[in-house]
């Protein structure tokens, strides 16, 4: 029991490290959600790959970057409803 | 073991990036001039702006071998010296120093706060150091933000505490700022979004009502924590900050940059707002919002401005008003336009300096700051400060530069989107032909390997001159006095003056051909002619010495105090000056064992009274080198054999990275053989050995060398086909590298050269070119590649060589961009008579949502003009080019375009594609439209096949012939999964790159008119250039920075030819996939996105390589390696350098190179080449270790790159 316990503290932990980590119950919202944040956070953070969509969309690489963050706020649209 | 491969592959950057990620301000070396830092890819450069010249100079270039995010300069208080911070990808904040005396960065911090790797929530993206340098602010995208106390210990050295956490989950930043708040507590703003709330609610209400904060957070440097002191909501649009003076010279606090308006924000003081204006004019659309993308404070004399740039490349200076710490006014005007930028930099001297996006850097000269024009200005007064509403738009209208003038523009390749290596101009090594550019700032460029040259006088002249000297009259002469020109029977001697003209009272022999010409002793001079040598003394008295009789003068060699002749008997006679001034005879003759062909004293070193060797060449394919010592006089010390006979030998001192000594020179001697082989090698100033031997090719014809100089320094003139020049470059800037350097000029095939120094010309030579007397000057040595280009018009997107004359065509296209039709349309309705265009290249298109500017152009890339342009229209817009000949029409080549109409790109859409077939007419210099055919989708990839058409349309492959009317399909096939980017083929086997699937190869089954996958990979590689290595392997680069070669199985790939039944068609899927599986054999992390890539030789006579082409303008070469013996050493010294010199930010060198997938089969060669630049100390223990000499390192580091590559 106490190994178990040990573990869920371990888990936490980590989920309050590392934004992203998973649990049994995910969703498939927020782990969807959590790709898409992943994925616009690494296109912003690689310059190479911003200068590359900004090129091909003729667009300047700022306002790329912003779109990108905004777009992070809800990479997947709404949330689904909750069931009780 | 995952690192073994059976191919490997040298990887080497021959140009770095070029694009600037960030340019940062500061005193870096400590004296009172400003420098800029900037971040190139992997790169850390310093440039130092001269501001009396107005050139921009590179000081150093370090590569760390990691992704530079972000730059920040600080300086402690009371320091004179500006400390660097690097946020990069290793998950460490780096705090460097530069150290002027040895030219490199110093680490003074390296602190570890998160994993390695561009992520989310690791700290990196934002960096802002407090005004006063006491505390640094590092951020990532999301929640995580840590600040650094840095302060001084009792040394006086910089420390820095433990970081200090300010995180908030499920918070976004947009955009940070440190606040000038004088030696207050340290703030710093954020621009947030909390989508917490968003993310809880299905209704999508919490969504919608979402607000953008502007956050302080403040250090508490008493209690040494971090607080959020104070939030309030901006414009949901906002998207920069820009601090504001504060303290003594300002009233602190932000400016926050939002679409369409700029605000003036700080705790407990009133909101200040302005509109960003708009552009006026009869083309732009009223109704289009302007962002700020950049901007820069500048601080002078207790007053201070912003420069912010909007999106189109407008500069807006901003003012603010203000009273007792409490602003008034906020004020903006237009300024003047320029390259859109990545940052802006104003240097006290009075430059602006512009990192460009796309395109040129720039360097500007303030001329005026704008005070008093006639430039409308707009207050904050008139508009709402509430900055939830909308502000009212206000126009200006664009003008060309009137407060700043360009001075110097630094070439840059950014980006760089397709390239091909050809020789189109007949020199021995081919050119780079490259599209670079974004938008109307495009272009079409030419680069070739060569040193510039500036040609000062070219004069034809009587006859043939067969050689040519100057030379001084006395020792102490500065500038040159004579030219002497020699021709078969007769020499002509001019002087230099304020004229160049011929005179006869000299005392030269003009009667007869010249072999050796030199200012003797202190004031006379000689002429070594075939029937003797003639001393003119300063007073005009001549003395002759007659050679003996049947014999003539064949070689000779002079300095200032020595000459030695070779007879045509094989006799080698010796002088010496006396102390009388007198030449003396030494009085054994030297017998060689064959004819002499070359000679070489070198010249006396300082202090001594004699050059203390002789080199002989001698048609048996020898070199000798013989002692002139006194007691030794004539005695042979060393032999070289070599492979042909030497045409010419030198013997010089030139500085030498090899040693240990920075001081003392290296003598080396310089030998030309008649088969156009160059060789270097050391000769010891002691016994007279020649060790270490370098060999190059030079061009087919017999090497002629000559001692000149460059820039302050000895350099070699070895005459070939082409002039190259040997020369030491210390820390060269362009690859990191440093040492011995042989570079070809850019300038005609010369038949003899010397060097002239005249008054005007203090470093020139001069050279005979057929009939005509040359003389020129060699420009900058540190720039070895020479760019020359031609304009585009909009964004390229690829191009293409004439299968068979030496023309390009360039398909370009422009997203959200008015076609020039539509252009015209508007301004001929505009019925006001405002007709004037503003250039484009400054001023860039008028944008429109969901307009696509495109055209085809046909470029000689000789004359370096365009031919014909050729604009499309209805929407079009041109992605894919082939030059196809059709079976059908007598093989007659056609130029083939696809183009998509109306397309979208997020999400991507098109109404139809269209294939474009031209005729081309005039050898290719003007092309014929014939017909177009629609296609469901765009064709993004065109290739000729079989005297056929083959297009990738969507995720169709699809085969056509050329009809009357339109295009007829004769095969079809679904073969990727996202959409076909790339087509490469050998035979029946069709290479297909997917934009997401890597690469997938298929046959084309004659007899069943069909498309068999038969190979695919594993990995998803989104595939942006690749090419056939041979047969059954290709090489190829994705959309993340990876350069990859993966090869079929060799079963696979013969079954997929078997002609006999057809059972591959039969053939099972394996894992939803083709039946077999590519092997990848080699893997490389370049972190430049390729855009290029082609399998090609870069020197004459070299090996085949792979030359690739990177976004950010890398070019940069694969070179397969020969031996597994020559794998293990590069492999080893790997090794130890990533143990010796382990990258400066504090990313593992193998991890980086391993960002994706484990790097495999390549060595690296820019890490290699990184031993040149270590301490002796270091590359002696290396060096040690792999059991070689560092010389024997240098060259077998260096012989990696010559042997192929410039």
């Amino acid at each position: 029991m106490a190994d178990k316990l040990r573990a869920t503290q371990q888990l936490e932990q980590l989920q309050a490290r590392f934004v992203g980590t998973g649990h049994a119950d995910t969703t498939k919202f927020e782990w969807t959600s959590n790709i898409q944040r992943d994925s616009l956070a690494s296109y912003i953070g690689h310059p190479p790959l911003l200068g590359y969509m900004a090129v091909g969309m003729g667009e300047s690489r700022e306002r790329l970057r912003v779109r990108f963050i905004e777009k992070m706020i809800q990479p997947v649209g709404k949330p689904p409803e909750k069931e009780e | 073991m995952a690192t073994t491969s059976n191919m490997f592959m040298y990887s080497l950057s021959l140009l770095p990036p070029s694009a600037i990620t960030q340019a940062c301000l500061g005193t870096f070396s400590g004296k009172r001039q400003q420098e800029i830092v900037i971040a190139q890819g992997s790169r850390l450069t310093l440039l130092r702006p001269d501001a009396t010249a107005a050139k921009v100079h590179t000081v150093l270039s370090h590569d760390v071998f990691g992704i530079i995010r972000c730059l920040s300069s600080f300086r402690l208080a009371g320091s004179l010296k500006d400390y660097i911070i690097v946020g990069s990808d290793s998950g460490r904040i780096t705090i460097l120093e530069y150290i002027p005396a040895q030219n490199r960065f110093n680490r003074v911090h390296l602190e570890t706060f998160g994993k390695s790797g561009v992520r989310r929530v690791i700290p990196g993206q934002y960096l802002a150091c407090d005004p006063k340098g006491r505390a640094c602010f590092i951020a990532s995208v999301e929640k995580n933000k840590l600040v650094y106390v840095l302060n001084r210990n009792a040394q006086a050295e910089l420390t820095i505490s433990s970081p200090l956490e300010a995180h908030r989950p499920h918070t976004l930043v947009y955009a940070l700022a440190a606040l000038d708040v004088g030696y207050e507590n340290p703030i710093f703003a954020c621009l947030e979004v909390d989508y917490g709330e968003s993310d809880q609610d299905p209704t999508g209400k919490a969504f919608e009502e979402i607000e953008k904060q502007l956050v302080y957070y403040e250090l508490d440097l008493g209690l040494n924590h971090v607080v959020r002191k104070w939030s309030e909501p901006v414009a949901r649009s906002s998207n920069l900050l820009f601090s504001v003076a504060g303290g003594t010279d300002g009233p602190s606090g932000v400016l926050v940059c939002s679409e369409d308006s700029v605000s003036y924000k700080h705790m407990n003081r009133s909101t200040h707002r302005v509109p960003i204006p708009r552009r006026k004019g009869v083309c732009e659309d009223p109704n289009r919002r302007r962002m700020i993308i950049s901007g820069v404070m500048h601080k002078m004399r207790g007053a201070f401005f912003f420069l912010l740039q909007s999106e189109d490349g407008d500069l807006f200076k901003v003012t603010l008003e203000y009273e007792n710490g409490e602003v008034n006014k906020l004020k903006i005007k237009y300024f003047d336009t320029v390259a859109i930028s990545t940052s802006l930099c104003i240097l006290k001297s009075g430059f602006l300096f512009v990192a460009a996006e796309g395109g040129d850097h720039q360097f500007y000269q303030f001329e005026k700051l704008g005070d008093d024009d006639e430039e409308a200005e707009f207050t904050s007064d008139n508009y709402t400060n509430d900055m939830l509403e909308e502000v009212k738009p206000e126009y200006f209208k664009p003008r060309p530069l009137e407060n700043l003038v360009l001075v110097e523009s630094l070439p840059s390749l950014n980006p760089m989107l397709d390239a091909k290596v050809e020789n189109l101009s007949d020199d021995d090594a081919p050119q780079i032909y490259a599209l670079c550019g974004q938008g109307a700032r495009s272009s079409f460029r030419v680069m070739r390997h060569g040193l510039e040259t500036t040609e000062i006088v070219a004069s034809e002249l009587p006859g043939i001159p067969n050689a040519v000297w100057t030379t001084k009259i006395r020792a102490d002469d500065e500038y040159d006095a004579y030219i002497i020109l020699s021709f078969t029977n007769g020499t002509l001697v001019l002087s230099i003056g304020e004229t160049v003209e011929e005179v006869t009272d000299t005392g030269f022999l003009s009667s007869a051909a010249t072999i050796a010409v030199q200012q003797l002793g202190e004031d006379s001079l000689i002429q070594v002619h075939p029937k003797g040598i003639r001393h003119i003394h300063a007073d005009k008295r001549v003395d002759e010495w007659p050679v003996p009789q049947h014999r003539t003068i064949v070689a000779a060699s002079t300095n200032a105090r020595q000459v030695a002749v070779a007879l045509s008997s094989g006799e080698i006679v010796y002088f010496e000056l006396g102390f009388d001034g007198q030449l003396a005879e030494y009085e054994e003759k030297k017998e060689m064992s064959g004819n002499v062909t070359a000679l070489s004293l070198g010249e006396i070193p300082e202090g001594r009274l004699r050059s203390s060797f002789l080199a002989v060449g001698c048609d048996d394919s020898t070199v000798r080198v013989l002692s002139l010592d006194p007691d030794s006089t004539l005695e042979s010390k060393s032999v070289q054999a070599l492979t042909s006979p030497p045409s010419s030998l030198c013997i010089m001192y030139m500085p030498d990275t090899s040693t240990g000594s920075t001081t003392k020179d290296t003598l080396y001697l310089h030998i030309g053989l008649f088969s156009g082989v160059y060789l270097r090698t050391v000769l010891d100033t002691v016994t007279g050995e020649l060790t270490d031997t370098r060999t190059r090719f030079l061009g087919l014809k017999q090497v002629r060398l000559f001692k000149v100089m460059c820039e302050g320094k000895p350099a070699i003139l070895a005459l070939s086909l082409k002039p190259w020049l040997g020369y030491t470059q210390a820390g060269a800037a362009s690859t990191g590298g440093q040492g011995f350097m042989l570079t070809p000029l850019i300038y005609e095939g010369l038949e003899w050269g010397w060097t002239f120094s005249s008054e005007q010309c203090p470093e020139g030579m001069v050279g005979i070119q057929g009939q005509n007397l040359r003389i020129f000057t060699i420009e900058n040595l540190a720039q070895s590649v020479q760019q020359e280009s031609v304009p585009l018009s909009y964004t390229p997107r690829k191009m293409l060589k004439h299968p068979d004359y030496p023309v390009f065509y360039t398909i370009e296209a422009d997203a959200n961009t008015l076609a020039p039709i539509t252009r015209q349309k508007l301004i001929s309705e505009a019925a006001n008579g405002e007709t004037e265009e503003l250039p484009p290249d400054v001023f860039g298109y008028p944008r429109a949502e969901g307009h696509w500017a495109s055209c085809i152009r046909v470029i000689d890339p000789i004359s370096k003009e365009t031919l014909q342009k050729i604009e499309l229209e209805e929407n079009e817009a041109a992605f894919s080019i082939a030059a196809v000949n059709f079976e059908s029409q007598d093989n007659e080549t056609f130029l083939v375009v696809g183009t998509a109409k109306d397309l979208q790109l997020t999400p991507r859409k098109a109404s139809c594609g269209y294939i474009h077939i031209y005729r081309f007419d005039n050898n290719g210099r003007e092309l014929e439209f014939i017909h177009k055919t629609q296609t469901p989708d765009p064709p993004m990839a065109l290739l000729a096949f079989q005297g056929r058409l083959l297009a990738g349309i969507g995720k169709n492959l699809r085969i056509y012939e050329l009809g009357m009317k339109q295009l007829l399909r004769k095969a079809q096939g679904v073969v990727a999964s996202t959409f076909i980017t790339g087509l490469q083929t050998q035979g029946s086997r069709i290479i297909v790159s997917d934009a997401q699937e890597s690469v997938t190869y298929v046959v084309y089954k004659y007899q069943d008119n069909a498309f068999v996958p038969f190979c695919d990979d594993m990995v998803p590689r989104y595939t942006t250039c690749t090419t056939m290595v041979d047969y059954e392997t290709t090489a190829g680069g994705d959309k993340f920075g990876n350069l990859w070669i993966v090869r079929c199985p060799q079963k696979a790939s013969d079954e997929a030819d078997d002609v006999s039944g057809n059972y591959l068609i039969q053939e099972k899927q394996y894992l939803q996939g083709a039946p077999n599986r590519l092997n990848l054999m080699a893997h490389f992390y370049p972190q430049d996105i390729p855009t290029s890539i082609q399998k090609t030789q870069l020197v004459g006579g070299g090996r085949d390589l792979l030359v690739w082409t990177g976004l950010m303008g890398t070019i940069g070469i694969l070179v397969p390696f020969v031996g597994r013996e020559e794998v293990d050493f590069f492999q080893t010294l790997e090794g130890h350098l990533r143990q010796e010199d382990p990258p400066l930010a504090g990313r593992d060198h193998l991890i980086y190179r391993s960002y994706y997938v484990p790097v495999k089969g390549v060595i690296d060669g820019d890490l290699c080449e990184r031993y040149t630049l270590l301490s002796y100390d270091k590359r002696q223990k290396i060096a040690a270790e792999l059991d070689r000499s560092v010389r024997e390192m240098d060259r077998k580091i260096a012989d990696m790159r010559s042997r192929v590559a410039f």
